[in-house]
């Protein structure tokens, strides 16, 4: 059994007056690969900005509860948002890159945190994570050209490379397939397979055969409330909640 | 319910009534069209009789009458060690008389003297100060004509109106028309109007100094504004607390963009003259003036600018780790900036045409110099404009209708910069 990297505690969000998220606790295991699934608008983003604390980022959105990292409070005082940031990475639902070249994207984390010594170095590992994102062959030939005129789906892989181009310990991934043919959601799953050997990972998806596919741990969200969570066999062949049950299954959601 | 609501009756679309409508529909089209045709057009013959008007009355002030003389630079009036303190009044006044042997008397040498502009000796004496070679020699030399002869020239002077309601009397006249016969008038184009600084006589008065007065205090104006503007909005864009404070910081910005310019000249007249001791009529008064006015369009400007920078784009860099300056120089500055270069032009082209203030701090005074600097005294466009306006010569009449082109030049190349400025550095996300 992998070590917890994650704990969430009692976690409530509110957004003004709506409380988007009701009493969260989560372990999220290291060199674990897990999965949210639930229906639209149950909180699964919520709860993945809790966890690097976007949310702080929101003037009206209000976190209560206690979440560690390695054991310990990312809410301490001590803890830097800045670095806890850079420690566990993030994608986002939408893809979101920046109005510069595909080069400057992958490279802007890796600049700000000093991750290369040289421009050689830099080079590499601009190569490695639009690689290891299933994107360098379709534009290794314009690395100059802006990440903004890439298709929806590149644009996403690209925010996956950027993402996983500072080697964050942890990554949390926000649909990162949603626009994405089969082939390139294989190659995604394939990266995140091979992600787990090191890291933590957390992802959201609607796709219950991607969640039984890549992940070990499964978590189910439904109405800003954790029903069930627990290894992923488990839920997706005998889950405990009617609930879990009814959206495996289809019924709803 | 009944059976109609359940199946919705067809629709008719031949039916009249509904052709009715659709034609009523078609003219109201054509009247909102016609409407806005109609505004557009008046609009446009404004503007096109203002441009009109200024180049109609400006037109003559682009060329001045010139009149070539021979100028014998005799070592008695000039003393080659010091060229400066030589009698040139004397010279020009020799050369003159060689053209009309025949005028002796004191008076008719005096009017003969007045065709000429009072300001030929000291063009005489910077020519040969460039050039000590000249003493000893004869020069042949284009010098201004006075303005009742310019505008004579230009025939604004009406030759059927009887002598004792003209400027120019009928011998003078006919002096003149010999001049010209001889070939010696000639009416190049008024290079003095960009290079001449100011002066008493119109013929010889530019716009120099105004356009030094005008650059040194747009760069202060810039200077201050520019920095302070952008820093006042990233903090109030990026790092102010939403509370009462900031709400009333913002109210009192925009309120300060309403101010009339005036009542900042009178502030600058307490403080930077009263208060602070700083010179009258200096570009950096101006300068810092203009900036108290620009600086709430620059604040506008950028927050506009920086909220237009999706949210999106600050998630991406803060999930990346960047801090808060990063985002704020790496990602939102460089997006804001065609938005916000926009607003500082059209600042800065409010601030040129700006009039009131610059009178209270007097940078309306009468020098015959350009500034060499933001402390020496200075005019500006406008205020120049204003001091012509009032001249009661009649040369200063079309000079101003010229002074006002220029201006309206300047505004236009500035605008024309933002405009630029804007579609080149627009970015799509
Ligand atoms: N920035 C915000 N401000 C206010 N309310 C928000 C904000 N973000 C989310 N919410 C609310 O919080 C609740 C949960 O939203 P969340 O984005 O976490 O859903 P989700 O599970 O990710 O849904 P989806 O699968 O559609 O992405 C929703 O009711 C939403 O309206
Ligand atoms: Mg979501």
């Amino acid at each position: 059994m992998s070590p917890v990297k994650m704990t969430a505690r009692g976690v409530n969000v509110y957004y003004g007056d709506n409380h988007a998220l009701r009493d969260v606790s989560v372990d999220i295991l290291d060199k674990t690969v897990t999965a949210f699934i639930g229906p639209s608008g149950c909180g699964k983003s919520t709860f993945l900005r809790c966890l690097n604390r976007m949310n702080d980022t929101i003037p009206t959105a209000r976190v209560e509860g206690s979440i560690t990292l390695d054991g310990q409070d990312i809410h301490d005082p001590a803890v830097d948002p800045v670095q806890l940031r850079a420690r566990v990475g993030m994608v986002f639902q939408k893809p979101n890159p920046f109005p510069k070249s595909i080069y400057d994207n992958v490279a802007y984390g890796p600049r700000i945190h000093g991750l290369a010594r040289d421009r050689a170095e830099l080079d590499a590992i601009v190569e490695r994570a639009l690689t290891r994102a299933a994107l360098w062959n379709e534009v290794k030939d314009r690395l100059s050209s802006p990440g903004t005129g890439l298709s929806g789906g590149q644009q996403q892989r690209l925010c996956i490379a950027r993402a996983i181009a500072t080697s964050p310990e942890v990554l949390l991934m926000d649909e990162p397939c949603s626009a994405l043919d089969p082939i390139a959601t294989a190659q995604i799953e394939e990266l995140i397979d091979e992600l787990r050997q090191t890291y933590s990972l957390v992802i959201v998806t609607h796709s219950m055969q991607q969640a039984a596919r890549v992940s070990q741990k499964t978590a189910f969200f439904h109405m800003g409330q954790l029903v069930e969570q627990g290894d992923t066999t488990k839920i997706f062949t005998n889950p405990s909640d009617r609930r879990t049950q009814d959206y495996i299954t289809g019924r709803f959601g | 319910m009944t059976d109609a609501a359940a199946a919705p009756r067809p629709i008719d679309w031949a039916d009249p009534r509904l052709l009715v409508r659709v034609r009523r529909r078609h003219g109201r089209d054509a009247w909102l069209r016609a409407a806005g045709l109609t505004a557009l057009g008046l609009a446009v013959l404004m503007l096109a009789i203002l441009v009109g008007a200024l180049l109609y009355n400006g037109w003559a002030a682009f060329t001045q009458t010139h009149v070539t003389l021979e100028f014998e630079i005799s070592p008695q009036r000039v003393k080659p060690e010091d060229p400066g303190a030589g009698n040139f009044r004397a010279i020009v006044q020799e050369a003159v008389y060689g053209l009309f042997p025949e005028v002796t008397s004191r008076r008719d040498r005096r009017e003969l003297m007045e065709m000429i502009s009072s300001g030929a000796p000291y063009l005489l004496r910077d020519r040969v100060m460039a050039d000590p070679g000249l003493i000893g020699r004869s020069l042949r030399m284009a010098v201004p004509v006075s303005d009742p002869f310019d505008q004579l020239a230009k025939g604004l002077i009406d030759r059927n109106t009887p002598e004792s309601r003209r400027r120019v009397s009928d011998a003078a006249m006919a002096r003149f028309d010999r001049l010209v016969a001889m070939g010696l008038v000639s009416r190049p184009l008024n290079v003095g109007l960009i290079t001449n600084a100011d002066s008493r006589f119109p013929e010889l008065a530019g716009l120099k100094g105004a356009l030094w007065g005008s650059f040194y205090a747009l760069l202060v104006c810039f200077l201050i504004s520019f920095p302070v503007g952008i820093a006042a909005a990233i903090y109030l864009e990026e790092f102010a607390p939403r509370n009462r404070w900031t709400d009333l910081i913002e109210i009192n910005i925009n309120n300060l963009a309403a101010v009339p310019s005036v009542v900042f000249g009178l502030l600058a007249l307490a403080v930077f003259l009263g208060w602070f001791g700083l010179p009258r009529s200096a570009p950096l008064v101006g300068g810092m003036t203009l900036a108290l006015m620009t600086l709430p369009t620059i604040i506008i400007a950028t927050r506009a600018a920086i909220k237009a920078v999706p949210p999106s784009i600050r998630e991406a860099a803060l999930g990346l780790g960047a801090s808060r300056h990063q985002v704020v120089f790496d990602h939102v500055l460089p997006l804001a900036m065609p938005g916000i270069l926009t607003g500082t032009i059209i600042g800065l082209a409010q601030a040129l045409g700006e009039t009131a203030p610059l009178l209270l701090i007097g940078m309306n005074a009468f020098i015959t110099q350009a500034p060499d600097g933001v402390m020496s005294p200075a005019t500006a466009l406008p205020t120049q404009i204003f001091i012509w306006a009032d001249s009661p010569e009649r040369g200063f009449v079309s000079r101003t209708a010229a002074a006002i082109c220029v201006l309206l030049l300047f505004l236009v190349a500035m605008n024309a910069t933002a405009i630029y400025l804007r579609r080149r550095f627009a970015k799509q996300w």
